[in-house]
């Protein structure tokens, strides 16, 4: 195992990845919350939106899914 | 492959469970001999066929005005489907219903056979999910064009921005066109093999912990729950970011 540092480098890297999935995260909890506090304001317009809510979650969480395949590939593909 | 080393208590591989193999072979399928080999992939494909078949055909064969348990499920599902169609992408894109109905029931049952313990994901595999995604890309590249013609490219010329930032944001709304496809079936694909991997792990966390296996066990059935709302989410979102695309071949320009 000593001097494998390719080995090394794809599992730091893997792990540095992953870091990208916090952003998404972060994007998700602020589409969900900012609709949730829409929401209580005015509960009688927010069944419509639950659509528009979704596409959002889907939009940002996208992103993190990215993060989540660099990570996989770089554990099983390269 | 640089896997999980296999000594130690720990040696469940998360990983395993989306190798394709041949179902009577156990081997997977390589070259072109194989293209037609029945694997555990082809399988609960036909499963999850099999399913919708019984839902909406055998499941509604009585045709009755008052529906019984199951032509109510499927009617749901339609009306649902029909709703989200006519909401999102407007009411002139209905014809493309049975279309979306499929991807969406298709998905979902995919999806859902996949949460019967020691069944094959399918939907975890790009394979799979790209080329659903690159289908319906296709769909409305080609459909965008023919419809409008070259109006269709209008749809990357914003129409109210200041005019030294159009080319720019031509350009972001070129690259963002052609990421769709990609973002569109990783997005199942990888939700649906994170979920399953997770479960695999707190699997392995309990073959290694003997008695104290309760509590991976109380978080395989937390995880669980979880990857059911997963599997209706994703493809409920799959299917709704179809009738957005949907909306943009048959009303491009914004």
């Amino acid at each position: 195992m000593e001097g494998d540092i390719a080995a090394m480098g794809q599992f730091i890297g893997a792990g540095l990845a992953c870091i990208g999935m916090g952003g998404a995260g972060i994007g998700v909890g602020h589409v969900a919350g900012n609709f949730l506090a829409g929401a209580l304001r005015n509960p009688a317009a927010a069944g419509e939106q639950t659509a528009t809510l979704f596409i959002g979650i889907a939009f940002a969480e996208a992103l993190g899914i990215f993060s989540f395949l660099v990570a996989l590939l770089l554990m099983f593909a390269v | 492959m640089a896997g999980a080393p296999a000594d130690g208590g720990f040696n469940i591989h998360p990983m395993d469970q989306f190798v394709v193999k041949g179902l009577f072979s156990g081997e997977a399928p390589s070259g072109l001999a194989d293209m037609f080999m029945i694997t555990n992939q082809t399988l609960w494909l036909a499963i999850s066929v099999l399913c919708i078949v019984a839902l909406l055909v055998w499941g509604s064969r009585g045709r009755a005005m008052v529906p019984s348990r199951l032509q109510s499920v499927g009617e749901l599902m339609y009306g649902f489907i029909h709703k989200m169609v006519e909401d999102v992408a407007g009411k002139d894109a209905i014809r493309f219903f049975p279309y979306v109905m499929t991807l969406f029931t298709f998905i979902l049952f995919a999806n859902l056979v996949a949460l019967i313990p020691t069944s094959f994901s399918v939907t975890s595999h790009i394979a799979v999910t790209g080329v659903l995604a690159m289908m319906v890309f296709l769909t409305v590249t080609i459909l965008g064009f023919i419809l409008n013609g070259a109006g269709f490219l209008k749809l990357f010329w914003p129409s109210d921005a200041p005019a030294a930032l159009k080319p720019v944001l031509a350009v972001i709304e070129l690259i963002s066109y052609f990421v769709r496809p990609v973002s569109h079936s990783i997005r199942l694909g990888a939700n649906l093999m994170a979920g399953h991997a997770v479960l695999k792990v707190f699997a392995g966390f309990a073959g290694a912990l003997g008695l104290g296996a309760v509590f991976p066990i109380a978080a395989i059935v937390a995880v669980y729950g979880l990857e059911v709302l997963v599997a209706v989410i994703q493809a409920y979102v799959f299917t709704i970011l179809t009738c957005v695309y949907l909306k943009d071949a048959l009303h491009p320009g914004h």
